[in-house]
């Protein structure tokens, strides 16, 4: 950790927050908004003479509150960097006639109540979010009592407890009664696995971090008696086993079932009520304490992390990685990488094999000190740009920059721009070409399939991620299907316009299929949505105008998904077979009225 | 459904192009079957097509040498190569067509073994219709194709990290002992986060800090 506050090449900001990210990949430029400190950061030696002689005293947040702390105080001993720091809201004297008591104790000079808050700006080339996890709050649903009974406690509270360092010297004493508690009751999945309460899912760390609560009370207290209330107990990583069996060796009672109430005895020990699913039976335990183990949450700044910055985040609120398996520390936007909990629940070594990971990608990314940007992106015809704005608004990597109350055309950042063609598909006024998918190049593709026989054929779109790798699996896999499909690949589903299946139709086109990846899954983050959103306008443009919304389709087909293909294919053809030649040519008589 | 009149720039549409079409047998993965010289003479009529040759393997040196040698002979600009899934094989060919001096854009792929071979096992005859059809689709998708160029951009070697937690000093370090600048953001007043909390840890049951 102190290595951090010395090398050279970290330039550390704490007390700080990014507050604005401008740029791209390579690029980025980053306002930082630094808090004063109000003591001078390099002069201080923690001495904490300062302290001593501060009137305000306050609970201590680095041990939750079960000790207290001044107004000027260090956050933890070995904090880096070691320098004091003055809570100004809680502070008396910004008016030194008032108080300043430390002024005049620190004989280095390096308190100063006219710093100011700060805005700095740096230049990155990429950036790593690692910000951690907030531990699940359990006073908001009072779980198991926590805010009527002293007595229950947290797992972080626990640690704190426990610590050597920590307000009671490492002694486990029992808050009401400041004595050794003979026995004590681990809950498990507190705010994790119950969609009620918390998360749905389960935090990874809770039952380990548990096992080694016990561990330790029984290397302090042989005696000690300790039951773990549990759904199940997660032991999966390398050495968890042993230390689970180890605890349960040293007679720590594992009993499986989730308290269903807990109450408060007269001498404030806690009686816990819980059905033992192993028995079946209700049981009623005397606990002197009670600790919660907590689940992980993500952290406060997340979301507002994810719009500074463009990316996605799981149902359960953590970022969301590139691809699962295969880039699991980059983010979509790219220069972007995840480390640590951030990305989702994890232990320390994980965290820490993750920023091995990201620190490696970043380097990976960096290291020629230039990049080279995918030509097949988008770009826009500024004469018949008119400014409304739509492109920058569908822009899943916000590459767009247009000023609609000034009216100033559009502009794409190529090296932001991913090439999804989404923009393309949606400006109103045909003013935006997509490179390599360019509307004449995809429209002559529409025309050349349909010159023969139309009616035989079915005209399917294919995003290149997922569907039309779906399709390659299919052939991988052997599986067979109607010959009729024809495919055209488009980067993403987000580029199929409107106009191209008004094209298809008005060419003869029986059916038509759009095929992208599954909603969550785009490879352009969420421009599928936009697809869904087109294809939903074009029915209802159907329906109105007397053409069957049906003989349009739109299918998510993954890449693994070669037996749907396959199935969509099948029904894509039945769908075929139920057009009629009468159909089709009214079809194009009314979309050549309409062009009229 | 308005009418959206196309404006794009059709460029040089009307500009006669010469192109070369390569049926590819893939062994008999393609060949057993489609019909693969009957493709390559269909698409020796289509407009624009110069060349047009079934090939026993493209993708193989000889394979690739054949078209290099015809793009050099008959000034072909742009190449049709008609054989697996493009999400295999096209930057290998992109590849071979920069090599023969080719803008690596103007090549096109039909996917006649992921899309026909394969799939359509019982019905050769409709298998060979269909690889027709998806040549001359690449045919006239790549008339329009342009040559494309990347973009070579400046970049600044220096990371930012966005929380000092363990996950955020590990990598600080990283970079900053592989020789890069860090810039490391942290919300609180030191840099530690919820490890500096724990007492010991498992699995090692030793000190956090
Ligand atoms: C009760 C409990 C017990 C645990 N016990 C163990 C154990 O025994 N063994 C084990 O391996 N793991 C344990 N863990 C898990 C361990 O704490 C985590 O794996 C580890 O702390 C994750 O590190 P991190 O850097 O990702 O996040 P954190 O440690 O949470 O650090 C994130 C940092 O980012 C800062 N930050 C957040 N948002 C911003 C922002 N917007 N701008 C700037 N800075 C920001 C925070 O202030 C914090 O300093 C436990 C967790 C809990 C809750
Ligand atoms: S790690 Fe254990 S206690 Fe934590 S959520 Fe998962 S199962 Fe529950
Ligand atoms: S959608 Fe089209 S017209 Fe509107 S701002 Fe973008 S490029 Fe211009
Ligand atoms: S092609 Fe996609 S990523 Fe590029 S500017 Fe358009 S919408 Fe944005």
């Amino acid at each position: 950790m102190t290595d951090v506050g010395r090398h050279p090449r970290i330039k550390l900001h704490t007390l700080s927050e990014v507050v604005d990210v401008k740029g791209y990949v390579g690029n980025f430029d980053v306002r930082i908004l630094k808090k004063a400190r109000y003591v001078d950061e390099k002069e201080c030696t923690a001495c904490g003479d300062c302290a001593e002689v501060c009137p305000v005293v306050r609970p201590d947040e680095f041990n939750l509150g079960l000790s207290s702390r001044k107004a000027i105080f260090s956050p933890f001993p070995q904090a880096v960097p070691s320098a004091y720091v003055v809570n100004i809201n809680e502070c008396l004297g910004h008016n030194p006639s008032v108080c300043a008591k430390c002024i005049d104790a620190c004989d280095k000079g390096c308190i100063n109540f006219h710093m100011s808050d700060q805005e700095i700006v740096e230049s990155v080339g990429s950036i790593v979010v690692a910000t951690g996890l907030e531990p699940y709050d359990p006073k908001e649903l009072d779980e198991y009592g926590y805010t009527r009974f002293e007595n229950v406690l947290t797992s972080l509270e626990f640690e704190r407890l426990i610590n050597a360092g920590g307000p009671t010297k490492g002694e486990v004493l029992r808050p009401t009664d400041r004595k050794r508690p003979r026995s004590i009751g681990f809950i498990q999945c507190v705010g994790s696995r119950s969609a009620k309460k918390g998360g749905n899912y389960c935090s990874n760390v809770c039952c380990m971090n548990t096992v080694k609560g016990t561990l330790m009370l029984k290397e302090h207290y042989p005696d000690i008696d300790i039951k773990v209330f549990y759904i199940d107990i997660r032991a999966f990583g390398k050495g968890f086993e042993e230390l689970y069996t180890r605890s349960r060796r040293l007679g720590v009672h594992y009993l499986r079932g989730l308290p269903g109430t807990v109450e408060e005895d007269p001498d404030r020990s806690l009686r816990v009520a819980v059905e033992n699913t192993a028995t079946g039976k209700l049981e009623i335990h005397h606990l002197d304490m009670l600790v919660l183990a907590l689940g992980i949450k993500p952290a406060s700044s997340t979301q507002k992390l994810q719009e500074m910055l463009g990316l996605q985040l799981t149902p359960d609120g953590f970022f969301l990685e590139a691809h699962p398996k295969l880039q699991p520390v980059d983010a979509a936007t790219r220069g972007v990488f995840y480390a640590g909990c951030a990305e989702g629940p994890k232990d320390i070594k994980e965290s820490v094999t993750q920023a091995s990971a990201a620190a490696a990608r970043a380097i990976r990314l960096m290291h020629k000190g230039e990049i080279t940007s995918e030509p097949i992106t988008s770009q826009v015809i500024t004469e018949h740009c008119k400014s409304c704005g739509k492109c920058a608004e569908v822009c899943p990597y916000n590459a767009i920059t247009v000023d609609v109350k000034k009216k100033i055309p559009a502009e794409v950042n190529a090296a932001a721009c991913a090439g999804c063609g989404t923009c393309a598909a949606e400006c109103p006024f045909g003013a935006i070409i997509m490179n390599h998918f360019t509307d004449p190049q995809i429209l002559n593709q529409v025309e050349a399939l349909l010159e023969e026989e139309p009616k035989e054929k079915i005209l399917a779109f294919a995003c290149n991620w997922c569907s039309y790798a779906g399709a390659d699996f299919a052939g991988v896999s052997r599986l067979q299907y109607p010959p009729n499909v024809r495919l055209i690949r488009t980067m993403c589903s987000g580029r199929v316009d409107e106009k191209f299946i008004w094209e298809g139709f008005e060419k003869g086109a029986p059916v038509i299929l759009v095929s992208g990846c599954h909603i969550g899954d785009c490879h352009y983050i969420d421009a599928n949505h936009w697809t869904e959103k087109r294809i939903k306008k074009i029915h209802k443009k159907m329906e109105k105008s007397g053409i069957r919304p049906e003989r349009l389709q739109l299918e998510w087909i993954s890449a693994a998904e070669g037996i749907r293909f396959a199935r969509v294919m099948e029904r894509m053809e039945a769908l075929r077979q139920s057009v009629t030649e009468e159909e089709i040519a009214e079809t194009i008589e009314i979309l050549k009225n309409r062009k009229k | 459904m308005e009418a959206i009149v196309l404006k794009e720039k059709q460029e040089d549409v009307d500009v006669p192009r010469r192109i070369g079409v390569y049926v590819c047998h893939c062994g008999l993965n393609i060949a057993k079957t489609v019909d693969c010289p009957k493709v390559a003479e269909t698409a020796a009529g289509l407009d624009d097509v110069v060349v047009s040759k079934d090939i026993g393997y493209a993708c193989s040196e000889p394979g690739q040498q054949q078209i290099k040698d015809d793009i050099l002979e008959h000034g072909l600009d742009r190449v049709v190569v008609a054989s697996c899934s493009p999400r295999l094989h096209e930057p290998t060919f992109r590849q071979m067509i920069q090599s023969a001096g080719l803008n690596p854009y103007l090549f096109e792929m039909a996917n006649l073994r992921e899309q026909c071979s394969w799939v359509h096992m019982d019905t050769p005859d409709a298998a060979t219709s269909k690889a027709i059809d998806l040549v001359k689709m690449a045919v006239s998708r790549v008339r329009l194709l342009q040559p494309l160029k990347e973009e070579i951009l400046p970049l600044t070697k220096r990371t930012l990290v966005i929380g000092g937690g363990v996950a955020g000093i590990q990598t600080a370090l990283d970079l900053a002992d592989n020789g890069y600048d860090v810039v490391l953001v942290e919300k609180r007043p030191s840099v530690g986060g919820t490890m500096a909390q724990l007492d010991k840890t498992f699995p090692t049951m030793d000190c956090s800090i």
